[in-house]
């Protein structure tokens, strides 16, 4: 139906030996409003710099309108940018920042006046033309920078996150105005932001972002009920993530109990990480018709909604959000819907890591020597090793494990904790503890040797 | 408070024994005659002497040029100084400030030896040579300051609105960085009028600047009309300063 207005083909870009982004492979469709979505350091505004020229890929290109523009240098390139924090000319005022790209396109001075009239209008800026722009609120400095983008009529509009540094009511206000803009203008908005709310407020579609890779591509509904990985299903709304075993379709069993679902063709006995929102667990202080029970752990009221944490009978914790306030330690009975079910593929059931043997009993891997159970294979084989998730044992610090790494990423799956900890040598290991741990931390990483397992590389 | 505030006492007594009791002092010699009344002789003094208009006329124009070539050389060289794409090191940046840790009447010493043996004839080119010398640190450290602070994003957004490079400094680098080419302007012109070792170095005394004629007058005891042309010097230098910091209260408001 629409047609492709920016396609980005392979793009691949690394800062002094970092991957920023790996082979992102995306396009996107005139007029339609795409968010890119994802934490910081995520690589979402290195794509952004991409598109608008700033940036140069080490691969891949960038095709507009069917030419590729890799090449070409910013001030050619027919799109304009809304930077975070707005980049306005302090040495111009409102109205010589709004006209700053007419006048270099040389466009008759009465044109010029009649169109930046008309874009204040728009922004709700009339009047404020001979302002000085350091006189502006927060917000009314974004309206400017929006409209000086505007302006120029681009055929795409960037923003950086252009509402990061508004406060929450003023943020929700300008959230309404620009998707009324851009309905209005019918202009295709790529738009970078870290907040999940207002990526699933403003878009039409959505590209999560993360470690440099898509995780997912698809509308706000699609990516919130029907998230493809943990990390998709973690990072947008509230939710319960736990391990799960598919036990025949349209059957699953995790929690220690079996639930009827909607999901089919997984297999039989396979394992899968479940996702429930917690508005769609049912609570209710009868037991007898409950799939399961749980006890109430806390209670917090939280405006629209409470939100309760509760342990359940066998000893997960899952977070709910209901209408109702239950008293804490109090017995619940809980009711889960098959269609609220969301089923995912593990994205891996084990560590896999490439190593070299170094020994008998000793493998080079993750940077470090490991040691492990006594092997035959010669020295200088390569081999994979299978490490599981629990066999990582986390040491305080970093000196203490055979390599050092940094938490990254952490996801409570109702009994532990899954997290991923990227090696000195930038692998990632992934580990499941009981023990708690931050973003950021630094750890020793160190593996019992009874828990490897050695395999001969192409078998 | 009051405990703070009895710290500034010392600097305050320095402030009084060393600037303003010598210019209350400067102010009462150049309104006295010799025999220590009240006049105004020596001011019209000056501006009915010939000889003496034309040397401060001579020193505005040199101190003008002096200012003008430091700004031309110093600019490109910030510049290129602050560019991380074309200056990796921060040795480089080092070397252009090197010079400042030296004396500057050492500087104008060694320069006027090396002048006399490579044979050249000392006059206003030398002159200048030497006041370019010792003072385009003082026009590039500004400069480069600003430049470096500037926040990448203003010359960003204007390669968004479609300027080249050419316009984008033109346009947006030029005129936020003047702050920094006003302080350059000031910390080069102000010295440049009063200066006179240079002039006496470089031009074997060929040249007189104002500077020159106030030290003369000094050392051959005429006080008073000494002060009163060092009065004249100081109030133009005053109001050069206002009309600067008048305009870097404007650009620099803007740039915060």
């Amino acid at each position: 139906m629409a047609d492709k207005i920016i396609d980005l083909v392979h793009i691949s870009k690394s800062f002094s030996g970092k991957k920023v982004l790996d082979d992102i492979n995306l396009y996107v469709n005139k007029g339609e409003f795409i968010t890119l979505l994802g934490p910081s350091g995520c690589g979402k505004t290195t794509l952004l710099r991409i598109i608008a020229g700033f940036c140069k890929p080490d691969d891949g290109c960038v095709i507009m309108d069917g030419s590729d523009i890799s090449d070409l240098p910013p001030h050619k390139r027919p799109l304009n940018t809304v930077f975070q924090r707005y980049a306005l000319f302090p040495h111009l005022d409102v109205y010589e920042n709004i006209a700053f790209g007419l006048k270099l396109a040389k466009v008759p001075a009465d044109e010029i006046e009649k169109k930046v009239k008309k874009v204040l209008k728009m922004v709700s800026m009339t009047d404020y033309e001979d302002r000085d722009v350091n006189s502006l609120s927060g917000g009314q400095q974004q309206r400017v920078a929006i409209a000086r983008a505007l302006v120029n009529e681009p055929k795409v509009l960037l923003l950086d996150e252009p509402l990061a540094a508004l406060d929450l009511k003023m943020r929700k206000d300008m959230q309404i105005e620009l998707k009324e803009m851009h309905k209005k203008l019918g202009i295709t908005f790529i738009y970078v932001t870290h907040d999940q709310e207002e990526a699933l407020t403003l878009s039409d579609t959505i590209c999560v972002l993360n470690g440099g890779k898509i995780q997912q591509i698809g509308t706000p509904t699609d990516i919130y009920n029907e998230p493809c990985n943990s990390f998709v299903a973690d990072f947008i709304g509230e939710s319960n993530i736990v391990n799960g075993t598919m036990v025949e379709d349209r059957k699953v069993s995790f929690i220690g109990h079996e639930f009827e679902c909607v999901d089919e063709g997984f297999g039989c006995d396979v394992p899968v990480d479940v996702v429930i929102r917690p508005e769609d667990i049912y609570i209710m202080n009868r037991t007898d018709a409950a799939q399961f029970t749980g006890v109430v752990k806390s209670c917090t009221f939280k405006g629209v909604h409470y939100e309760i944490f509760i342990d359940t009978d066998n000893g997960f914790e899952m977070m709910i959000q209901d209408y109702n306030a239950f008293e804490v330690g109090s017995t619940v009975g809980l009711i889960i819907k098959p269609q609220d079910i969301q089923v995912m593929k593990k994205e891996r059931l084990a560590n896999v890591f490439s190593g070299t043997i170094t020994s008998e009993t000793t493998v080079e891997m993750l940077g470090g020597e490991f040691e492990i159970p006594a092997t035959t294979l010669e020295n200088g084989t390569e081999v994979e090793v299978e490490v599981p998730f629990g066999a990582i044992d986390l040491q305080d610090h970093s000196d203490d494990g055979n390599v050092g790494g940094e938490v990254s990423f952490l996801l409570y799956k109702g009994d532990h904790y899954h997290l991923t900890v990227v090696a000195d040598n930038d692998e990632n290991v992934y580990v499941d503890t009981n023990d708690v741990w931050d973003k950021g931390d630094l750890v020793g990483i160190k593996i019992d040797p009874k828990d490897i397992v050695i395999r001969k590389k192409d078998e | 408070m009051n405990k703070r505030s009895s710290w500034t006492i010392p600097y305050l007594i320095f402030l009084i024994l060393f600037v303003v009791l010598p210019l209350i002092l400067v102010m009462v010699y150049a309104f006295q005659d010799a025999q220590g009344s009240f006049t105004l002789s020596n001011v019209t003094k000056f501006f009915s002497d010939a000889d003496a208009m034309s040397t401060f006329a001579l020193s505005i124009e040199v101190a003008l040029e002096n200012t003008l070539i430091c700004l031309l050389l110093g600019y490109p060289a910030a510049w290129i100084l602050a560019n991380k794409k074309l200056n990796k090191s921060s040795v480089t940046i080092i070397l252009f400030i090197l010079p400042m840790w030296i004396n500057a009447l050492m500087r104008t010493l060694a320069t006027a030896e090396l002048f006399n043996m490579l044979g050249v004839q000392l006059g206003k080119g030398t002159l200048l040579y030497g006041m370019v010398y010792d003072y385009l640190p003082f026009m590039i450290y500004p400069i480069y300051n600003i430049l470096m602070k500037m926040d990448k994003s203003y010359a960003e957004a204007a390669e968004d609105l479609g300027a080249n490079p050419v316009q984008v400094f033109a346009k947006v680098t030029l005129p936020l960085s003047m702050p920094g080419v006003w302080s350059g302007v000031l910390m080069v012109f102000m010295p440049t009028v009063s200066t006179f070792a240079i002039s006496e170095f470089l031009t074997n005394n060929k040249i007189k600047l104002f500077g020159t004629i106030i030290q003369e007058n000094i050392n051959s005891s005429m006080w008073n009309y000494g002060a009163a042309l060092a009065f004249i010097m100081l109030i133009i230098i005053g109001i050069t300063t206002l009309f600067s910091s008048d305009d870097d209260k404007q650009v620099e408001g803007g740039t915060v």
